[in-house]
């Protein structure tokens, strides 16, 4: 029984220990008001959750303590107890009470976080464009005319919508100090609206895991003010390079890639949410993938594609 | 188990232990297979008009045929029938040529049905091809490789019929055989209605 | 065929060169000792061949301790990987083999086999059957689950490991982003693993409806049954949807088929789908099982009659149902909008309910009671805190919005490592160390014990109570290294320590099993704990082939209790002991392992045209069966089971204390 003691003395331990760096953890430091729509639901089914596990522990421990056995109450005879019906429909019931109080924010959040909040509603959203490919986040700004690569330039106090899709594997958009996850998908389209309130720089990665590279398929956030951003938008005008369909092809390929920012973006030529998936085709490489273990059958040769097929693929869309 | 019948107040198949255990734990298999094969409908029923560049359902599909298969495997499931009768009357001859008829018809059903995959793959309609072949053909095969099972299976027990006789446990195995060729009858009726119908309506 | 022959064995690295040499040594050493001590032949008639339910339960066992040691390797190599920041012990490939093949067989090989093990051990005993319904066909499901065994676990060495993930998702997992045929193992190795599963579900449900002893209703049936039960149940209705999926994934990876390709119509999501129709229900067909075991211990060392049966029984039911409604949840970031979410969460949060009721019902039985704290009651109570954190963290992960910020993060891994080590490891140690005696006629020992049960359990949650806090920081799932400016490395070494700990515990087991057989105290009590509530501890110690002389007639829930209670004798009367029926062995479940095998290397190594005439082996298998089903078995002569019956503890004096 002392090492009971001992083991639930050091487990508090470590639990204070880390509740108290809780407090800098990255869910909980959100710079937006759709991951505080979050945070906000987390931090409420906390105090529920929390009185659950005292109830039952506490329960626990004293029914392990009290009814242990000892030598002196060796000939104590149990009783037989079928159940009790009270009890029974009791502890029924205060579970239902306590889904039903963490379900009413779930849903209305659920509801929120499709939309921009009411007070950013007014101002135009700025649309981006997210394409994700092995191993590297491509942003496309349709109105602005830029492309960047594994890093994003938003204003804040402005709503921005992320316009997702993915040219291969899927891939899951994760910002946590913005807004949740949403997955990325060939010939899909999902969206996902955010306001940054904080200017700085934000953490964003993939969180599905996608081979060779996932590990360091990471992006940053600029949030800066919209001045800055009109600046920034400037001065890439003037000083970054065009981007080529050779060239964007080439970065569709499996590689990993620094922070680049061209001028045009891809979806002259190509937009992978809204095809049938041929025109994906031209990626389909597996040449670029081989390496590991026994090669395989191959079923998409890339020689077979024609080179002007990105056109238009099967006249079939997703969804 | 290996006793004549004598008893005729309860049906052959049902007159040894193991034989009503077997029975039992066929009928689950069956729910089990059910689940698969409304899996694959679900399956096709997504993919139907994902045809990519192949061509669709309506262009591939001679229905004549269809029907032609349709009516072999229904005439075989009704067979199928009188082998039962024949069992539970005792006449071992009766049942092993109504077998016999049964797996004949069985087998004009796959034929046409190889026929039909032949000229889908001459129509440019193949697995390869595109997410509907691909379910497709799934569907189908996953049927027609049951009713090759169900064939073999069929020969195998006319010879045990030959050999033993009727018993409780030889009843039992070809009760159990004929549950699953009705089964796959009902099968291939859903696939008539929903595949073949449904994609020309 | 251009085979290309230098490239078979993968060897480069010196990890895999040196397993590789390893296990060719101690394979020759296996051989060479089996053959020096002329074991072959007891091998053969006595395991490999026998159709009694309880030594294939054995066998699953060990094939699952097997299978534990190489998924606890796996985890070790990931944990130290990941210990400090930048760590080139595994290349990012090899960690992705690693942590594939370690959820992929710690699920299919080690966690099904073992509770399959169990369900055949303890299931025939608790509703008084003299075996399962279909000996043979049992013996079947176990060579089949080796075969598909074996082929999964020498992938890593022959042509290369599955490397998406346990989820294997697509397009990842299609052919145009894992071109090697490596993956092909995890859709072939699988879909005979489902045979092997779908044998059992349909045998136990057979046996448990149609086998039970005269009186046993079924509201009279043990608790682990009754999980057993459904179980089996969730199987039948699960498993055939993952047998097409997994045919449709192999169709497209080894035909070119375009079920969940990007291109020509192909539908990713829906491989995301139809795994999760098949395996939120697995979720539950490991864990309600577990549920069984703890619900017999805590009864029976609570001194108590298992509090609220009743509910217990409609809670498993109620939950059966929920775990085919909440799909969705495992991918509520798919973006399929509020309202399906909504729906989702509010099933999810449902299965909360029913969840609960048994947690309370435990700690009700131990109310009032008198508890031992025997070692299968130690593991029980530390399954109880262990699963109360893992269900409420997994209330936290079916809220969906909330679940946009846990999902594929380290938290997520911490919870359902707290479900399935917290549920099923634990519950199948206390099953272990609850009927071992039964079998083997001696207890495990009680110090060795408590040192396994401390490691373990400290060592558990320093493993994995870190990473809830880690996934909230941002650390996601399947990362094979970390920057150090992330921060992570304190959490993640601690996380490692916990780990050897629990690889400590694990070794004090083996230690455990391997002491207790040389030096333990024989023991042939009937009723081995003295507390024991059903017929399982009716029969002698340890279990005869027949188990019972005379098959009881059951007038109450936990009938052994009720006749302690009566005061009635538990040994059998004599003169009711007749010759005992007993099912031949039988060679052709080896056979079919063979079989199996040899097709589905086939298949993997995609010799399509072989691979489908392959088929015929095991169909081959299956008709040389139907010819030879008429085997009469033989019997055990009543002056024989008399003998057993008084050497298995048939003095023993019963009294309720």
């Amino acid at each position: 029984m002392k090492k009971l003691k001992g083991l639930i003395l050091s487990a508090s331990l470590l639990l204070a220990v880390l509740f108290l760096s809780g407090c800098e953890l990255i869910v909980f430091d959100s710079a937006g008001p759709m991951a505080q729509i979050i945070t906000d639901v987390i931090n409420w089914s906390l105090i529920w959750i929390g009185l659950i596990v005292v109830v039952v522990l506490a329960l626990f421990i004293v029914f392990v303590w009290k009814y242990r056995a000892r030598p002196d109450n060796e000939d104590y005879m149990p009783p037989q107890e079928e159940g009790n019906k009270v009890i029974e429909v009791i502890w029924t019931l205060i579970p239902i009470v306590i889904v039903v109080i963490l379900l009413v924010p779930t849903v209305k959040s659920l509801y929120a976080l499709e939309e921009v909040p009411a007070e950013y509603a007014d101002q135009e959203p700025l649309v981006i464009h997210v394409t994700s490919a092995d191993w590297k986040w491509i942003f496309s700004y349709p109105e602005e005319n830029i492309e960047t690569i594994n890093y994003v330039t938003i204003p804040t106090e402005r709503p921005v919508i992320f316009k997702l899709t993915s040219a291969g594997t899927m891939q899951s958009f994760w910002i946590p100090q913005l807004a949740g996850q949403k997955y990325t998908m060939a010939n899909m389209e999902t969206e996902l609206p955010i306001v940054a309130e904080r200017e700085g720089e934000y953490f964003g990665r993939n969180t599905s895991f996608n081979g060779e590279g996932y590990q360091e398929m990471e992006f940053s956030v600029e949030a800066v003010s919209q001045e800055d951003f009109d600046a920034w938008v400037e001065e890439v005008h003037a000083h970054a390079p065009e981007l080529t369909e050779e060239e964007y092809y080439e970065k569709l390929q499996p590689s990993h890639l620094g922070r680049e920012t061209y001028v045009g973006t891809h979806l002259q030529w190509i937009n992978h949410a809204e095809h049938g998936g041929n025109a994906n085709e031209r990626i389909l490489n597996p040449e670029a993938y081989r390496g590991h273990g026994y090669p395989g059958k191959i079923f998409h040769d890339p020689a077979e594609v024609p080179e002007n097929e990105n056109e238009n693929g099967g006249g079939h869309s997703g969804h | 188990m290996e006793s004549k019948i004598t008893n005729y107040s309860v049906p052959t198949e049902y007159q040894s232990e193991l034989g009503k255990m077997n029975i039992l734990g066929f009928w689950i298999f069956i729910a089990a297979e059910i689940i698969l094969f409304a899996t694959l409908f679900a399956l096709y029923g997504v993919y139907h008009d994902r045809i990519g560049d192949g061509p669709a359902g309506p262009e591939v599909f001679v229905i004549k045929d269809v029907v032609i298969q349709t009516v072999l495997l229904l005439t075989s499931s009704f067979t199928c029938g009188y082998v039962i009768t024949s069992m539970r009357r005792g006449n071992v001859k009766g049942a092993i040529v109504w077998i016999a008829i049964t797996l004949l018809f069985g087998l004009g059903f796959l034929v046409m049905e190889i026929n039909e995959f032949i000229h889908y793959v001459n129509a440019g309609l193949a697995i390869q091809t595109s997410a509907f072949g691909s379910s497709l053909l799934t569907l189908l095969g996953t049927h027609g490789a049951h009713v090759t099972f169900g064939l073999f299976w069929g020969i195998i027990l006319a010879i045990q019929l030959a050999q033993r006789g009727i018993t409780a446990f030889t009843a039992s195995k070809v009760h159990i055989w004929s549950i699953y060729w009705h089964f796959l009858d009902v099968v291939w009726i859903f696939v008539f209605t929903f595949v073949y119908l449904g994609g020309l309506m | 065929m251009d085979i290309k022959w230098d490239q078979i064995l993968i060897i480069e690295e010196p990890i895999m060169f040196w397993t590789f040499i390893g296990l060719i040594v101690s394979s020759i050493g296996l051989v060479a000792g089996l053959t020096y001590f002329k074991k072959w032949g007891w091998l053969w008639r006595e395991w490999l061949t026998s159709t009694d339910a309880k030594k294939v339960g054995i066998m699953y066992i060990v094939l699952a301790i097997v299978m534990l040691v190489r998924g606890g390797i796996d985890a070790l190599m990931m944990k130290y990987q990941t210990a400090v920041p930048e760590n080139t012990f595994l290349s990012s490939q090899h960690f992705n083999e690693v942590f594939s093949a370690h959820g992929t067989i710690m699920i299919f090989f080690m966690a099904m086999p073992i509770l399959f093990g169990i369900m055949n051990l303890v299931v025939p005993l608790q509703i008084g059957a003299r075996d399962v319904a279909f000996p043979k066909l049992n013996l079947l499901g176990f060579w089949i689950t080796t075969a598909a065994a074996v082929l999964y676990n020498i992938a890593f060495l022959v042509g290369g490991s599955p490397d998406a993930g346990w989820t294997s998702y697509f397009p990842l997992a299609g052919k145009e982003f894992t071109p090697g045929i490596g993956n092909n193992y995890y859709y072939v190795a699988l879909q005979i693993s489902g045979f092997g599963s779908m044998i059992i579900a349909i045998n136990f449900m057979v046996t448990i409806l149609k086998m039970r002893a005269p009186g046993m209703g079924l509201f009279k049936m043990p608790m682990f049954t009754w999980t057993t039960l459904i179980t089996c149940l969730i199987m039948i209705i699960a498993f055939p949807i993952f047998t097409i999926a997994l045919l449709a994934g192999m169709l497209d990876r080894v035909f070119g088929s375009h079920f969940f390709t990007v291109a020509d119509g192909g539908l990713d999501m829906m491989w995301a789908n139809l795994f999760w129709l098949w395996a939120h229900p697995e979720v539950y067909i490991v864990v309600l099982p577990a549920f069984g075991i703890i619900s017999e211990v805590v009864a029976t060392f609570s001194k108590k009659r298992l509090y609220g049966y009743h509910s217990m029984v409609w809670a498993v039911i109620v939950i059966s149902v929920f775990s085919l409604l909440v799909w969705v949840h495992h991918f509520y970031t798919m973006g399929v909008g509020p309202t399906v979410n909504s729906v989702f969460s509010i099933t999810t949060l449902a299965i909360a309910v029913p969840t609960g009721i048994k947690l309370f019902n435990w700690l009700f039985t131990m109310r009032k009671g008198r508890i031992a704290f025997e070692q299968p009651m130690l593991w029980a109570l530390g399954f109880i805190p262990t699963f109360l954190i893992g269900g409420v963290t997994g209330v936290m992960l079916g809220m969906a919005s909330a679940d946009f910020q846990y999902h594929n993060t380290l938290f997520l891994v911490a919870h359902f490592h707290y479900t399935l080590v917290g549920g099923v490891v634990y519950a199948v140690f206390a099953a272990i160390y609850y009927w071992w005696p039964k079998f083997f006629g001696f207890k495990l020992n009680h110090k060795l014990g408590n040192w396994h049960f401390w490691l373990f359990n400290v060592g558990f949650n320093l493993s994995f109570f870190p990473l809830f806090f880690l996934g909230l920081d941002g650390a996601a799932r399947r990362m094979y290294t970390y920057s150090a400016e992330t921060g992570f490395g304190p959490l993640y070494m601690l996380s490692f320590i916990g780990t050897l700990l629990i690889a400590a515990g694990v070794v004090f087991f083996v230690i455990n099993m391997v002491y207790s057989s040389l030096k333990e105290k024989r023991i042939t009590d009937r009723d081995v704990w003295g507390t024991g509530r059903t017929l399982e501890w009716l029969v002698p110690t340890p279990v005869p082939a027949y188990n019972f002389a005379v098959i009881p007639k059951v007038e109450a829930l936990d009938e052994v209790w009720h006749r302690k209670e009566t005061g009635k004798a538990l040994a059998f009367d004599e003169k009711e002991i007749k010759d005992i029926h007993m099912p031949s062995h039988s060679g052709l479940p080896f056979y079919m392992f063979v079989a199996f095998f040899i097709s589905g290397f086939l298949f993997v190594w995609e010799f399509q045209a072989l691979a489908i005439a392959s088929l015929a082996l095991p169909f081959l298998g299956m008709a040389i069966n139907s010819f030879t089903s008429y085997d009469e078995g033989y019997y055990i002569p009543a002056k024989e089971v008399i003998e057993t019956e008084r050497k298995g503890g048939g003095e023993q004096q019963w009294k309720a204390k």
